[in-house]
């Protein structure tokens, strides 16, 4: 896998990891063309298409578009299922995760995917497995005086 | 699971994001975060030292605000301080921040490397996972030198955690993508291909995609992981659909890894072993046998999950291409998914079929689907489905069903999508010339091209159909009337009226005979056109023109009118106002026969590979298409490839031929004249022995250059071992030679011929062949001023040994170079054993009365005495492996010095004298060449391997030879050349 993408129907974008060396100016670029292509399709349209040299697979999850870029020889099923299982992930440890969990805890949303998938390969498939790496590190953690329930703050309610 | 009250809340960045979020416009959003850049920065200034807690709070804020689109010029020195934190969550950012804005500031890198060199060694498999992280995330370089060769030793060390395994495994993987000569291959290859053994499916899900990789460029050393790969596969496919608890993902065992081995499988060709190879086949049937069984689950999570398993089944077994019937099966399971109802196994199904299609064992059963996929392109609502659909009906195409699907195709065209329909034109025009039974479809259907989709004929597409037609005369009449016809619509496309006007003024007489297309009238149908047509296609119609007045004498008054018109004599295009004056001067002077010679039929064009073909493989991907390039020859090339009757007349006509230079698509046949005289030349003076003749006959220089002047006399011709009359001065007469000289020698490595030298009183120049051990080198000198060089002396020293290694005989040149002459001398040279140092070249005269003295180095090198060896892949890796002892090799990484084009590249290593094999390397982008070097004592032999590595602009060269210096000198001079 080259890039995985989250962005929202609006177009503002939620996570963006890459697998390739790009320079930011690319990455921007790349980033405009594809929001604007699989936001142009419709709903029944087929998840997948050609771009540049790559493939493009993509699902939307309520309000979030999950848009993945594979190379040629990579399977696009296992792709989806990828964006699945990762979906799955995010749900678990949020507990019905939503646009907005993503939005306020990014660096975890970072992390999870980070023992998920690494160098742009599934690493670790197992659910418990990646939840395990997860939690033992948030055990690991101090307590901090702060510890701060970003639900009850903010008080938004789900869109997943 | 509780919600995500255990997080490390940040208080101050929920606040944060919710401001930004709460922001009405993009202007207060600016305003915002200029406001918090201002506070971070102050915090981060102040004398207090922070707190690790606020540091990260303020790190994570930055790393927000760089997310969001904004430029961070700040704050790498904090988040670096983070990563040697022991607390994990702020470790765990540092590191975050660093993968996400890696900047390659050098000091920076020092002291991250740093960072995760301790984590690596903290034995704490928490912190090594972090590090690990962090190296895949960035795989710059510099972390690839820091860390490659420690990586593997963590990935196999039997006391590493599972999870530091895993994360080893593609860290690894991701530093060698970057840079494949950073990782060095070793002992713990075998131990990496043995994890597919492992029990934890984490850890094999890991390793294979690390396999994979690197079974690409090595593929010997990783052949042991086939077996296994079968094994771990077998054991997979027919386990239970819970056997595998956490890894069975919706009642599929394992599909992350079993698409994962079976792609890793792919790299291989069957497998050779019959047990291992009935097992791998019984997996394969097992899961076509399973698409057929009642789905255990409605999500589509396991039909995905499953049919993603079966399609890496299908490219297994195409890649294969030697199983009959499964190749068969495959192809029935994919005609199920052609009517499936999601879109996504239909679009999959036709893009599979697609490669089926080309295997000799599927493509009749493929065929069977035509109806299906003709009523895809049709009826698909998405048209990347489309294009798949049309892709396919391509790829199934042959002569029994050209028709209906050329057809179909031309009706798809009228409400195709505008960015694929250039694509289409190219592939009905492809299709329809290679299955023309008869050549009328052929002239139709491209006439239907240009009316449906004018814009998008290229000028490959309507140039072919003008060759064809001169080609057949079968098919000239029909080709007549049909443009005739077309060209009476009201509006035509420019590109009609272009190939209706070649047509009619090559062809229009057959057609003359039916009043309703008499002369007069074709001329005023194409001339009604003519004011409406760019001036590119006005030239051609007036090309036409002069061909009616010599086919239709009953013209001529009329089109002289035309060519008279003060629009046309005084036309502000060039072009336009020379042919008119031309042609009508021609009409005016030249009588019936000479204008009949003149404006004569097109000779035929000689066949040669369709440029439209070219063109679409230039538009499917870069490289597929360079070999058929058929860029613009140069119009001088006219009559090399004029045709079969090249008469002068009819090349030298300014008829329409100028605009169809675009058809050439090879290069002229005829090679220029000189080397090959000069090839010949070599076998006639060498072919009597490997022993050089004592005397030799005239020079040659007819063969070379013709306006030499003639050759001084010659010296008497001393023996090869007592060059008495020319003597080597002996070096301590010579000087250095120039700073530049190794340079310009690099210049020669690869080839024979050019200026070696020049300066503003004195050219060189040098011609050189060399066959077998021994080599005949001209050289030119060239005074570029206007006074004489007087006591002109070139002399060819031997530094060292190199006087027992090669023989260089000269002669010796007149003392006087005129001002503006050129003088040649002529070299032999025999190699008598392998050398290392080229022989120098001094050349001493005198300018206006000053010394003048110089020395170069001769571009005589080793390589020059290798002779090209063809051989089979399988003698190769032989060869290969005899010459395995470490002094035999020499390798050289480095980077590339100039743009890395593969023609380019080939074209450097054949006049580096090796041959280039191909099919012997399993990465086609890799070349692998074999040679022998002749020398009169002794043969070595070569082979040499280079890899480029396109992504990271690096080359690895790798020299096999039975003597160590030749190794490491061959590999030296051609590591210079890219």
């Amino acid at each position: 896998m080259q890039f995985m993408l989250l962005f929202s129907r609006q177009g503002k974008l939620r996570l963006q990891k890459w697998y390739v060396p790009l320079s930011d100016k690319e990455k921007k670029k790349i980033t405009r063309e594809l929001v604007q292509t699989v936001l142009a399709r419709k709903p029944k349209m087929c998840s997948f298409l050609e771009w540049r040299d790559l493939k493009i697979v993509y699902k939307r999850y309520a309000s979030l578009y999950f848009c993945c870029a594979i190379e040629d020889q990579d399977n696009e099923l296992i792709t989806l299922e990828i964006i699945h299982r990762y979906v799955e992930l995010l749900d678990k440890y949020f507990g019905s995760v939503c646009e907005l969990d993503i939005i306020f805890n990014f660096e975890k949303a970072y992390f999870i995917l980070d023992e998920f998938l690494l160098g742009g390969e599934v690493q670790e498939t197992s659910k418990k497995n990646v939840l395990k790496a997860i939690e033992q590190a948030d055990l690991l953690q101090e307590k901090t005086d702060n510890a701060y329930h970003s639900k009850s703050f903010m008080g938004y309610k789900k869109a997943y | 699971m509780p919600a995500v009250s255990k997080g490390d809340g940040m208080r101050g960045l929920a606040v944060f994001i919710s401001d930004i979020r709460n922001c009405k416009s993009k202007e207060a959003e600016i305003k915002r975060i200029n406001k918090e850049l201002a506070n971070i920065r102050s915090k981060f200034k102040g004398d207090k030292a922070l707190d690790g807690y606020s540091k990260k709070k303020y790190v994570c804020k930055l790393l927000f605000i760089f997310l969001l689109g904004h430029d961070i010029d700040f704050g790498h020195m904090e988040a670096v301080n983070l990563l040697s934190s022991n607390k994990y969550t702020e470790k765990q950012i540092g590191y975050l921040f660093i993968s996400v804005l890696v900047n390659s500031n050098s000091e920076l890198i020092r002291l991250i490397n740093n960072a995760i060199k301790n984590d690596l060694a903290s034995r704490n498999p928490t912190f090594m996972c972090l590090a690990l992280h962090c190296i895949a995330n960035v795989g710059s370089r510099e972390m690839g030198e820091a860390f490659a060769a420690d990586i593997p030793r963590i990935l196999v060390a039997g006391d590493s955690m599972d999870s530091v395994k895993q994360s080893a495994a593609l860290c690894l993987l991701r530093l060698y993508k970057a840079s494949p000569d950073l990782v060095p291959m070793g002992e713990w290859t075998a131990r990496v291909v043995h994890l597919l053994n492992d029990q934890h499916m984490g850890v094999v899900t890991a390793a294979v995609s690390l396999i994979t990789c690197l079974c690409k460029k090595n593929p010997d050393d990783f052949k042991t992981c086939i077996s296994l790969a079968v094994s771990r596969l077998s054991r997979i496919v027919s386990s239970a659909s819970t056997d595998l608890q956490d890894y069975t993902y919706y009642f599929v065992p394992a599909p992350w890894l079993s698409v994962k081995l079976l792609r890793l499988l792919q790299c291989y060709p069957p497998p050779e072993d019959a047990a291992v190879k009935g097992r791998l086949v019984e997996c394969l049937e097992t899961v076509l046998n399973k698409a057929q069984e009642p789905p255990k689950s409605k999500k589509v999570q396991h039909s995905n999950a499953k049919n993603a398993i079966l399609f890496e089944t299908i490219s297994l077994i195409i890649h294969y291409d030697s199983e009959p019937n499964l190749l068969v099966r495959a192809c029935n399971q994919l005609g199920q998914f052609l009517q499936h109802r999601e879109t996504n196994l239909r679009y999959l199904a036709l893009e599979s079929m697609c490669t089926l299609a080309s295997s000799e064992f599927s493509h009749e059963a493929v065929k069977t689907h035509i109806d299906t996929v003709i009523n895809a392109l049709k009826t698909e609502r998405d048209v990347s489905v489309r294009q798949r659909a049309a892709d396919l009906l391509y790829a199934m195409c042959d002569r029994s069903n050209a028709k209906q699907i050329v057809s179909e195709m031309l009706r798809y065209l009228e409400t195709a999508d505008y960015a694929i329909r250039e694509e289409i034109v190219l592939k009905v025009a492809i299709l329809a010339e290679k299955y023309a039974v008869d050549y009328s479809w052929y002239v139709d259907t491209i006439l239907n091209l240009i009316r449906i989709a004018g814009d998008y004929v290229s000028e490959e597409v309507w140039y072919r159909v003008l060759q064809i037609v001169t080609n057949r005369d079968d098919v000239q009449g029909y080709a007549a009337k049909t443009v005739f016809e077309a060209l009476q619509a009201p509006a035509c496309h420019e590109n009609m009226v272009k190939v209706g006007g070649y047509i009619l003024g090559e062809f229009g007489n057959l057609i003359a005979g039916d009043p309703r297309s008499s002369p007069p009238v074709q001329f005023s149908l194409l001339h009604s056109k003519f004011h409406l047509c760019s001036v590119a296609t006005r030239a051609l119609l007036l090309s036409t023109y002069i061909k009616f007045i010599n086919l239709f004498p009953e013209t001529k008054a009329t089109i002289q009118g035309v060519l008279r018109a003060g629009s046309q004599l005084r036309n502000a295009d060039v072009e336009l106002q020379q042919r008119a004056v031309e042609y009508l001067t021609l009409s005016s002077v030249a009588s019936t026969d000479v204008l009949a010679t003149v404006l004569e039929e097109m000779p035929p064009f000689p066949e040669r590979e369709s440029s439209i073909l070219a063109k679409l493989k230039r538009k499917k991907g870069p490289g597929a298409g360079s070999a058929l390039d058929d860029g613009r020859r140069d119009p001088s090339s006219n009559d090399i490839n004029g045709g079969v009757e090249p008469t002068p007349s009819t090349v030298s006509t300014p008829s329409p031929s100028a605009d169809l230079l675009g058809l050439r698509a090879a290069p002229p046949p005829a090679a220029p004249a000189a080397p090959s005289g000069a090839g010949n030349l070599l076998v006639d003076v060498f072919s009597d022995g490997p022993a050089p003749q004592p005397s030799l006959g005239p020079t040659p220089e007819e063969a070379f250059l013709s306006e030499l002047e003639p050759p001084a006399p010659e010296s008497p011709m001393a023996l090869l071992a007592d060059p008495a009359p020319v003597a080597d001065p002996g070096p301590e007469d010579v000087g250095p030679p120039i700073p530049e000289a190794d340079e310009l020698l690099n210049k020669f490595v690869c080839k024979n011929n050019g200026v070696l030298f020049e300066n503003q009183l004195l050219q060189i120049g040098v011609k050189s062949e060399f066959r077998q051990n021994l080599g005949r080198m001209y050289l030119f000198y060239g005074n570029k001023t206007s006074v004489q060089f007087q006591n002109f002396l070139p002399t060819v020293v031997h530094p060292g040994d190199l006087q027992t290694q090669l023989a260089v005989q000269t002669k010796r040149v007149a003392a006087q170079v005129d001002g503006g002459a050129q003088v040649q001398q002529v070299l032999n040279i025999e190699c008598l054993r392998d050398f290392l140092t080229p022989p120098l070249l001094s050349v001493r005269f005198r300018y206006g009365g000053a010394p003048q003295s110089l020395t170069l180095k001769l571009p005589v090198t080793i390589n020059k005495f290798f002779q090209p060896t063809e051989m089979a892949a399988q003698d190769f890796f032989q060869r290969w492996k005899q010459l395995s002892l470490p002094q035999q090799e020499a390798q050289k990484i480095f980077k590339a010095n100039h743009p890395m084009d593969a023609e380019v590249t080939k074209a450097k290593l054949l006049g580096f004298g090796s041959a280039l094999l191909d099919n012997v390397d399993p990465n086609p982008e890799n070349f692998v060449g074999a040679g022998i070097i002749q020398t009169k004592a002794l043969q070595v032999g070569c082979l040499l391997r280079l890899e480029p590595n396109a992504q990271a602009q690096m080359y690895r060269l790798t020299l096999r030879t039975s003597k160590e210096p030749v190794s490491r000198h061959l590999c030296e001079l051609l590591a210079q050349q890219f």
